[in-house]
């Protein structure tokens, strides 16, 4: 499952877009993850970093997934599936948990999206859809109070609809929070001036990744050759 | 002599009144006081507005509160849970209102009640429609959106330990709400697993302080939301 073993394959799995995410994350963060993908990034810390993994419900120090048998039900993480405490965990309560968050304490947070404008605005909570039940959980506590918010989704919906995007059609959950994101295709900066390139997925072309974004795709190889 | 521990569930919660707000500690399953929730359902309270961050799964708890129609309004920020069929049905049916709150507003609201701040600004939400309507102010060039705080008539929590002067213990992530809504209500009814002795909880330990406590009631063995789901189980 290494980045550089998969010559054959076009693009990144799930699990290579969590182990990229996972080397841009800084040695001693401290790290909150959304449900979905972003959990996978818990199993790719790269070697000799030590990152400590906050889970809004109560705990820092989460540690992996029980084996079968050992679950707690006092013992959940966000997403409300069983986990661990890593010897040097603490449990607090959610006005302390949510202070953690909202007052810039966590470092890095990786979340999934439904879209992603150039401005960095991101829409992960609710289509707007009139029978929908809306539900937000603690995503725009999230995106106002961590310091780094880096978005792993796939580069199109299912459909092939474009999820990033020049302005977010979506309800928001927070206004020009995203630093990073890490698709199937690509890693992509949000920048003052729009979405940069920082890096293709295994043969993936450029041209292929701005056919399947919404918004112009700065490419900083053409920008150094220009200045 | 103080002594805050009752004989029995439906004693605890015999005056929560129609129309009462009630906090209810828990994430998920984990902290759901679930026999002081099923002693409110034998009690039949109604039209209650009930603060919890989800609205139950499957038929018992706070579901089967919600399922017994004892609940006008949830506040809440997930009311979106797996195997949660009860709220949704009734929300789309417009029986049942919402008012949707982000996660960590919902605990600073609650949190601020009990400590008798009316309102407070923060930048989650701003920008998003979770923000129409309400109070912005821009402090050091940040725009920040006002919320009011949450209090209630009743809180029902669920600790671990409990000495006779209210002291508590939790255990694990089932703390989640329950120090925050014991100080935001003027009523703190506790399920205990472990009733202790004054002085058995060393007092650096304590997680919640008596004095945010009313009445306690022993439950050595309590429900699980998963495992009553599991056998398919309904209440009443």
């Amino acid at each position: 499952m290494s980045l550089e073993k998969n010559t054959e394959a076009v693009g990144w799995t799930r699990d290579q877009m969590a182990e990229r995410a996972a080397l841009d994350i800084p040695d001693g963060s401290y790290v909150n993850l959304g449900i979905g993908i972003p959990e996978k990034v818990a199993r790719y810390v790269p070697q000799g970093r030590e990152f400590i993994y906050h889970t809004e419900n109560g705990l820092l120090g989460m540690g992996p997934t029980p084996e079968e048998g050992k679950e707690d039900p006092d013992l959940i993480n966000a997403g409300k599936k069983p986990v661990t405490a890593l010897a040097g965990a603490a449990y607090f309560h959610h006005a302390d948990s949510f202070a953690m968050i909202r007052g810039q304490h966590i470092d890095v947070c990786v979340l999934g999206a439904m879209q992603v404008a150039q401005n960095g605005d991101l829409a992960n909570w609710s289509t707007g859809a009139p029978d929908a039940i809306p539900a937000v959980g603690g995503a725009m506590d999230l995106v106002a109070g961590v310091k780094t918010i880096f978005v792993i989704t796939q580069h199109t919906t299912k459909d092939g609809i474009a999820k990033l995007i020049e302005q977010c059609s979506y309800p928001l959950t927070g206004q020009g929070v995203v630093s990073r994101v890490y698709t199937d295709l690509c890693v992509i900066e949000v920048t003052s001036k729009g979405f940069e390139l920082v890096e293709l997925a295994p043969n993936v072309e450029f041209d292929t990744v701005q056919d399947r974004t919404g918004a112009k795709l700065l490419d900083p190889r053409n920008l150094a050759e220009k200045s | 002599m103080i002594n805050k521990f009752s004989t029995t569930a439906a004693d605890v919660v015999a005056d929560i009144f129609d129309g009462a707000t009630v906090m209810i500690g828990g994430f998920g399953e984990a902290g759901s006081p679930i026999e002081l929730i099923h002693a409110l359902i034998d009690h039949g309270a109604k039209n209650l507005t009930v603060v919890n961050n989800n609205t139950g799964s499957g038929h018992v708890g706070l579901a089967a509160l919600i399922a017994n129609g004892q609940v006008g309004k949830m506040i809440c920020s997930f009311p979106r849970t797996a195997n949660s069929t009860v709220f949704p049905d009734l929300y789309r049916a417009g029986k049942i209102e919402l008012e949707l709150v982000p996660q960590g507003t919902l605990a600073e609201r609650i949190r601020a009640g009990g400590a008798g701040i009316p309102a407070f600004f923060t930048a989650t939400s701003v920008g998003t429609p979770l923000a129409d309507g309400k109070e912005h102010r821009n402090f050091d060039d940040r725009d920040y959106v006002m919320e009011r705080s949450l209090t209630a008539d009743f809180a029902l929590i669920k600790a671990k330990e409990a000495d006779r002067y209210g002291n508590l213990t939790y255990s694990k992530t089932a703390r989640n709400f329950a120090p925050i809504m014991a100080m935001a209500a003027k009523t703190t009814i506790v399920q205990t697993s472990y009733c202790v002795e004054a002085g058995d909880i060393d007092p650096e330990t304590v997680a919640t302080p008596g004095i945010f406590v009313d009445r306690i009631i022993h439950v050595e063995n309590p429900l699980q939301e998963s495992t009553l789901n599991a056998q398919g189980r309904t209440y009443p």
